[in-house]
């Protein structure tokens, strides 16, 4: 669905990194984790194009005034990469958007009861929020985080609050363990006696990695990409990614704002 | 007095002009939960091929100043999937359905046309000899008049339906390039399709696109595609579709003067998907605050 929205509130929680709250209408509520929305930033033609963000958190907003009724609310949380995500950083509460979403295929929660680890890498941990607060419900979850510096490690606590079990590496050494949060990951499965099931989102080299180890482990994993798109709907086909048996004679694309932007790892071509 | 927007446009009778852009629009399905198509005057699939095809290595797509350039290279799922999986849908909305449709050899343009000609569900033919980013079955039929006008005859003998031919303005003289199709026997002619372009990323020192060079579309392309419609108007004498950068109903006029009996509407759907319908509204809003009975008055009034 389009809908115009409001921004309720909209911080940089971290140097470069934004979250923003927007009221949504009451279909919204409905959404999946992993779903993301497509923001018209802007007015003009310069950016022309909206730009996808995953959705962070959903939740209620009620006004503060006497007899006002509850909406549905929707949180992103976003960097500033270019123009677009730096007009975005600009807005305050009140602003209005023009969101089309919820789109795409979400995550799916896997077997309850089954171990849960989270992996992201800086903005990509914006759709694992979500998915974490509907896994603790029937799950033990836990969170590997990554980046290049503390800087990219966002919203921890929030995850901690949740009652999930946060690993935290930068390369830098800046937080946690130094080094790649694939590491910590390995770490945490070769401790495992069962099974478990991941879920990524996060730079294309840390879900390559995070693809190869659930392909060693033999355990389930699903990955969040990230794609140029003009539409969000699968009608421009800008934002295919190979699949599985893609070489350049036998080409095999999958849609990424239709088809995914949530993917079985074992899917996808991971060659590139 | 409400304004009358038919338009009658090769045979084809439509509610009002604005249509859609082929390879902006998927098949139809994609944006129906957000255009209510039967507000518009027609649609046009993505382009379709005999066999299914793959489309180019990514990165696809990229934005630039006021436009979009894109190096998709006509991925379709072939003219059986068409047949089996898109054809049903067509015939539950209420709006004609033009087919874009390429080949690489004038023999296979024609035996689609052929194939498309057996569908009722089809409502008329666009044919592709205009996209900058194959070889084959693309550009290359539409810089040569002669190739154009070989594709464009061998067409025209295996259809009965409208057949609109879809210009490219890459180049020399456009208006050549429109002589060779009406007088081949194209019904109507589409222009533009997207002008050639390319991005480059200063970091790393490569071009964004995998393709390298990609077609340039939204508003930074308006000014040609006006300029271009104009020009053919006044040299050939089959009805025009004007495209490329109409984001409103004010650009849609300024077509329809220049000579345009009917538009479409591209990138404009990406951005806001109801934005041809928004526009065929605008317009017939506009006709009426102004005094127009009827948008075929405004076809080519444009006064110089």
């Amino acid at each position: 669905m389009q809908f115009t929205s409001m921004v309720l509130s909209n911080a940089e929680v971290s140097p470069g990194y934004h979250r923003m709250r927007l009221t949504a209408p009451p279909e919204f509520a409905a959404a999946r984790a992993g779903q993301f929305v497509m923001v018209r930033v802007g007015g003009g033609i310069d950016p022309l194009l909206r730009r996808p963000f995953g959705i962070f958190d959903l939740s209620t907003h009620t006004p503060l005034h006497d007899g006002a009724v509850s909406q549905p609310c929707f949180e992103m949380l976003y960097r500033v990469v270019g123009k677009g995500t730096a007009l975005l950083s600009t807005l305050h509460a009140t602003d209005r958007l023009d969101v089309l979403g919820p789109l795409g295929t979400g995550f799916d929660l896997g077997t309850p009861g089954a171990e849960k680890l989270l992996v992201g890498g800086g903005v990509g941990l914006a759709p694992l929020y979500l998915l974490a607060r509907h896994l603790v419900q029937q799950s033990p979850v836990r969170l590997f985080a990554g980046g290049r510096t503390r800087d990219d490690i966002l919203c921890i606590t929030e995850f901690e609050r949740l009652g999930v079990e946060c690993y935290v590496a930068t390369e830098d050494g800046s937080l946690g363990e130094c080094g790649l949060v694939t590491e910590a990951l390995v770490s945490r499965l070769e401790q495992l006696e069962g099974g478990a099931e991941l879920f990524a989102c996060g730079p294309h080299p840390m879900l390559k990695a995070v693809a190869a180890i659930a392909a060693y482990h033999a355990i389930p994993c699903q990955v969040s990409l990230e794609g140029y798109m003009a539409c969000g709907v699968g009608a421009c086909l800008g934002c295919v990614t190979p699949g599985h048996g893609h070489t350049a004679e036998t080409p095999d694309y999958r849609c990424v704002c239709k088809e995914g932007p949530v993917f079985p790892a074992h899917e996808l071509g991971w060659e590139e | 007095m409400k304004p009358d927007m038919t338009v009658n446009l090769a045979g084809l009778e439509l509610r009002n002009p604005v249509m859609t852009a082929s390879g902006t629009f998927g098949y139809g399905r994609e944006f129906a939960d957000y255009v209510d198509l039967e507000k518009i005057g027609a649609f046009v699939t993505k382009g379709l091929s005999l066999k299914p095809r793959p489309g180019n290595p990514t990165p696809r797509i990229v934005e630039t100043p006021g436009g979009m350039l894109n190096a998709i290279g006509l991925q379709n799922v072939g003219i059986e999937a068409f047949i089996a999986e898109k054809v049903p849908f067509l015939a539950r909305v209420n709006t004609p359905a033009i087919v874009n449709f390429f080949g690489s050899t004038p023999e296979e343009y024609a035996e689609l046309a052929g194939r498309l000609d057996e569908i009722p569900q089809v409502a008329g033919l666009e044919v592709n000899i205009s996209c900058p980013n194959v070889k084959q079955g693309g550009i290359v039929f539409g810089t040569d008049p002669a190739c154009a006008g070989q594709v464009v005859a061998a067409c025209r003998r295996a259809t009965k339906k409208p057949l609109i031919v879809k210009l490219s303005p890459n180049v020399t003289d456009v208006v050549v390039m429109a002589q060779a199709c009406a007088d081949a026997g194209a019904d109507a002619l589409s222009l533009i399709n997207t002008l050639t372009g390319m991005a480059i990323d200063l970091k790393s020192r490569k071009p964004v696109l995998a393709n390298i060079t990609g077609g340039l579309s939204g508003p930074a392309i308006k000014p040609v595609a006006l300029r271009m419609v104009w020009q053919v108007s006044r040299a050939v004498q089959v009805p025009l579709i004007g495209i490329g950068g109409i984001t409103s109903a004010t650009d849609a006029l300024e077509f329809i003067l220049a000579g345009a009996s009917a538009v479409q509407v591209g990138t404009a759907s990406f951005i806001t998907p109801s934005a041809s319908q928004e526009i065929a509204q605008g317009m017939e809003r506009w006709l009426e605050e102004h005094g127009v009975a009827r948008v075929s008055d405004l076809v080519g009034a444009l006064e110089c």
